[in-house]
């Protein structure tokens, strides 16, 4: 080997040598720059990737909190319910499990398919509820075949109870399993999918307050999803409870006098605008909103005419008929348009250039003065002074009484009735207003609309001579342990200062309705307490069809309102029957019963012998009702 | 044989650097393995015997002039091909794959050895070559004949990492060598088709789910994309510092895949961080560096390839199991040297040491 060659061999080896060192350091700055990529600049997601890939919150549902009574009665409370639950990750053979389940429950097959598809897309360590509500013997049966049934849990959870039964079901609500919409809504970002929430009533109103706060635990879990340890456990918080205003008792009897009759009825303390009854029926069985309606069950209240789905007291918008005669009467009083001693000939019907408005008496009431059109519910007596009065004015004096708009009862949809006038029609027909549509508005009908707290809220106003309270249905928010966590007082919404002696001359009236001869509301008289009220009938057809059967849906709504006792005035009471046809004969009597079982309550009228007191006893020991016809 | 200029120009640099890198990679292993419930021995113990093992095979493979071993190059190159094609008839079959030989006392894993016996064959064929001359295609038929034998038999087994290394370790010798574009080339133009063949016919399902879930990580999260996925986020929720020793939520909690082995450095960055990452590769860095350095001084050309070819092993054993971690790379079966754990990584990983240090120490004995 020449010393030349030696040279050049030794370079090349030297240049080839650093040529690999390079070639090695470009590696290392790869890997370098990788790891730069992943701990510097990706860091932090991938930090939040590694917390949530160990932690698993396994959430523990809250009992929700009871609703009461004003006596703290229990409405609604919870009761213990099994549910079948599947944890994915450990169901060997999927299609062979829902089979057998769906044996052992008896359920259908596809129904459980459909319950489990849902759970996909979730974790597979997270349990998928498949089946709710099943018997004690179900999960008795389940236990002992457990190793049948591998991957399948039962879960306990707390389910609303109703000890009552339909007992103010529109009142009270309904839970259902918390919808898509709600879980994308922010006010319900702690929900999880699965959770109940408060669909309509108090449960939905209260929500917030009912609901308590999940507890849950934090669990370590290996990368199989296996438990490995507690983290930490928060216990759930018992719901709050709600406190209603509405007394149980009178609940109960108002429900008893309506029977199977449509309509609402609200009892309302004059005094502070407590909500003592709040009846819309018929009622439906809220339990079956949270468990399984059948599709049978479903269309059945569907198609029931009487509506059982619709909270009626709340809801219900119905032309107020001759009750809203209190109201012209104040109107017509306070202007000076009438006295009490100014009297109306009444010959059976009332003319307006060409048209011809009837009396529903057909033979005419003959001379009466304001008592007495009160009493017999004389409609020419209106018809004359609300053409002088105009609907304008008529409409400023139901404001004055709070009508027209939202009470803010406090429950969801209410709704706000119509007072019309004649910047209202401008508006919405763009047409002006006739005269001529003054006088139905004045006996109530027309575009006049009332819904029953309305009603209510109306008549608890002249009895306490001109204070408009919000109507309310909670009186205190308790914690678990029964302390106050929030009280509600009266409100009021307005104060409408009238003469003394107008609220007089339509109160005297109004006594004379239920208690004097000829007077249309007898079936409301109780003789232990004065009670004054008044009746209505208001037109569901224009049409009337004198003769033969009226199909049940054309028939008139039958309205009574009415306070007591007459001297200090505590209690106020509107019932609504639809299509009762006659607020003498329907619907004086249900308020009737109402008053009686908050006198009974009270220790006014000694309770009778025999329990239950019926509308129809009552209609009988009412020996003067007389249909306004 | 053992004079008083061995123990003189004893690399200890290398040596201590080994040890060093040894020595955290028990740490790790005993922070990796924190979380098992083993019966016998803890892993990070078993790990020091290994370590002792490896040393005292230095030892031995230190005691023997390297360059005894250019004679017997091919003979053990043959013995080891010979148990390849032992493995494939009478091996053992564990997770679908038959890697292991038993031996009656021992079980040994031939394409091991393979690693090793290759680089000497390699270092045998090319040491007759002129340092200056090019290879052409001609010359580099006979090299490839040797290393497509093997690595067709490893990836039978299938053992796709290990023969990919193979090919690698043989390929960077081959560039030390130098081989001219002409025979590049060709030789890319020759393989295309045949890497299309063993795609389509000897590549199994799962290994081809790990290159297409390396294209894509996503595609299967909780299938064979899961190791990449869960180590990546192992890696990068080590951020700047890590979270500090046995505090690594991924490893405590087993979402990571065989971490006390082949995803043993996964452990360690999510543990100590970028830096703790920084320092470990300089140390590799610098091993690597070491042993290139040992081959561009050793005086000839036999010992000069050996050199190269176990710091290729070393290097390219490095960069895959780097690399798979932090998601460059797909995920094949190879550990990390000297800080996986594992008796048979080690032993191969050791020898290499073993042969570095006999090159090194015998460069002036020339």
């Amino acid at each position: 080997m020449s010393e030349q060659r030696y040279v050049r061999e030794s370079q090349e080896s030297g240049r080839r040598i650093f040529g690999l060192s390079v070639a090695a350091g470009a590696m290392f700055f790869l890997l370098f720059t990788r790891l730069w990529y992943l701990q510097i600049i990706e860091s932090d997601r991938l930090l939040d990737l590694s917390e949530s890939n160990r932690l698993r919150f396994v959430p523990i549902a809250a009992s929700r909190g009871a609703i009461l009574d004003r006596n703290g009665k229990v409405l609604v409370s919870n009761t213990p319910s099994f549910s079948v639950a599947v944890v994915p990750q450990d169901v060997k053979d999927k299609d062979e499990l829902i089979g057998r389940l769906a044996k052992y429950l008896n359920l259908d097959r596809s129904e459980l398919m459909e319950k489990w598809e849902k759970g996909k897309g979730r974790a597979k360590y997270y349990p998928v509820i498949i089946a709710s509500g099943i018997t004690r013997d179900q999960v008795e049966f389940l236990e002992e075949n457990r190793l049948r049934l591998p991957g399948v849990d039962i879960e306990m959870k707390p389910i609303r109870e109703y000890p009552n039964d339909q007992l103010a079901a529109h009142l009270l609500g309904y839970l259902a399993e918390i919808s898509e919409q709600e879980l994308e809504n922010e006010a319900f970002k702690e929900y999880n999918p699965g959770d109940y929430t408060g669909k309509s009533g108090i449960e939905r109103s209260w929500e917030r307050e009912l609901h308590g706060t999940d507890g849950g635990r934090q669990i370590e879990v290996d990368a199989r999803g296996r438990y490995l340890r507690t983290v930490s456990e928060t216990t759930p918080e018992i719901g709050n409870s709600v406190v209603l205003t509405v007394d149980l008792e009178i609940q109960k009897r108002a429900e008893q006098a309506f029977g199977d009759k449509a309509g609402a009825a609200v009892a309302m303390d004059v005094n502070s605008g407590e909500i003592l009854a709040f009846v819309s029926n018929p009622g439906f069985d809220p339990a079956l909103f949270t468990g399984r309606m059948s599709p049978a069950q479903w269309k059945e209240y569907l198609d029931d005419k009487r509506h059982p789905l619709e909270n009626k007291a709340l809801k219900g918008q119905y032309p107020p008929g001759s009750t809203f005669k209190i109201v012209t009467a104040l109107a017509g009083l306070e202007e000076g348009l009438i006295d009490e001693n100014s009297t109306v000939v009444c010959t059976g019907s009332h003319t307006m250039g060409r048209d011809r408005f009837k009396c529903w008496e057909k033979k005419g009431h003959g001379a009466v003065n304001l008592k007495r059109a009160i009493k017999e519910s004389c409609d020419v007596y209106f018809y004359q002074l609300g053409e002088r009065l105009g609907v304008d004015k008529i409409a400023a004096y139901a404001r004055r009484l709070g009508l027209g708009e939202r009470l803010g009862v406090g429950l969801e949809n209410e709704k706000g009735g119509l007072i019309p006038t004649s910047e209202w029609k401008e508006k919405k027909y763009k047409k002006k207003w006739y005269r001529g549509e003054t006088l139905p508005v004045a006996i109530g009908q027309g575009y006049t609309l009332m819904t029953p707290i309305q009603l209510a809220s109306m008549i608890a106003t002249v009895a306490n001579e001109g204070t408009v309270h919000r109507p309310y249905l909670v009186k205190r928010i308790v914690d678990r342990d029964g302390k106050v966590i929030k009280e509600f007082t009266p409100q009021v919404l307005r104060k409408a200062v009238f003469k003394p002696g107008s609220l007089n001359a339509v109160k005297e009236g109004l006594l004379a309705v239920v208690n004097e001869p000829k007077g249309t509301g007898g079936g409301a008289r109780l003789y232990e307490v004065k009670v004054a009220g008044k009746t209505g009938t208001s037109q569901v057809v224009k049409l009337r069809v004198d003769k033969g059967n009226i199909p049940y849906q054309y028939r008139d709504h039958a309205l009574f309102v009415a306070f007591a006792p007459y001297e200090k005035p505590e209690v106020a009471v509107a019932v609504v029957i639809e299509h009762g046809e006659h607020g003498g004969a329907a619907a004086a009597p249900v308020a009737g019963s109402i008053l009686r079982a908050y006198f009974e309550g009270k220790g006014v009228i000694r309770k009778p012998v025999k329990d239950e007191v019926t509308a129809d006893d009552e209609t009988e020991e009412s020996p003067d009702t007389i249909g306004e016809e | 044989m053992l004079d008083r200029r061995l123990i003189t120009n004893f690399d200890w640099t290398l040596i201590g650097l080994v040890l060093l890198i040894s020595a955290i990679g028990v740490l790790n292993i005993y922070s990796a393995s924190a979380s098992y419930k083993v019966i016998g021995a803890p892993y990070a113990l078993k790990q020091c015997y290994w370590i002792l093992t490896g040393l005292v095979l230095i030892v031995i493979v230190c005691s023997v002039d390297y360059h005894l071993l250019e004679d017997v190059a091919y003979w053990f190159y043959g013995v080891v091909l010979a148990l390849l094609v032992v493995v494939l008839v009478a091996g053992k079959t564990s997770m679908g794959a038959t890697r292991w030989l038993h031996l009656g006392f021992i079980n040994i894993q031939p394409s091991e050895p393979m690693k090793i016996v290759i680089i000497m064959a390699f270092a045998r064929f090319f040491a007759g070559f002129p340092v200056l001359r090019k290879l052409t295609i001609r010359d580099i038929l006979y090299p490839l004949l040797l290393l497509g034998g093997p690595a067709l038999l490893i990836m039978k087994q299938p053992d796709l990492g290990t023969a990919i290394l193979v090919i690698l370790v043989a390929s960077s010798m081959m560039l030390y060598v130098g081989v001219r574009w002409t025979a590049l080339v060709s030789v890319f133009l020759t393989a295309l088709p045949v890497f299309y063949l063993g795609w389509q016919r000897y590549l199994r399902d799962y290994q081809k789910a790990r290159i297409l879930n390396f294209l894509d990580p996503e595609r299967d999260p909780l299938g064979s994309g899961y190791h990449i996925i869960q180590s990546e986020i192992a890696v990068g929720s080590g951020g700047l510092s890590g979270k500090g020793f046995l505090h690594g939520t991924q490893t405590q909690l087993r979402f990571l895949p065989e971490q006390h082995t082949d995803f043993a450095f996964s452990v360690f960055s999510e543990e100590w961080g970028f830096i703790g990452c920084l320092v470990m590769l300089c140390l590799y860095f610098f091993l690597i560096l070491w042993g290139l350095q040992i081959a561009g001084r050793c005086n000839d050309r036999f010992g000069s390839l050996m050199a190269v070819g176990v710091t290729a092993m070393l290097f390219w054993h490095m960069v895959i199991n780097v690399g798979m971690v932090i998601g460059l790379f797909p995920v094949v079966g190879v550990p990390l040297p000297f800080f996986s754990y594992g008796g048979t990584s080690m032993v191969t990983s050791m020898v290499g040491v073993g042969i570095l240090l006999n090159v090194s120490m015998r460069r002036f004995m020339f």
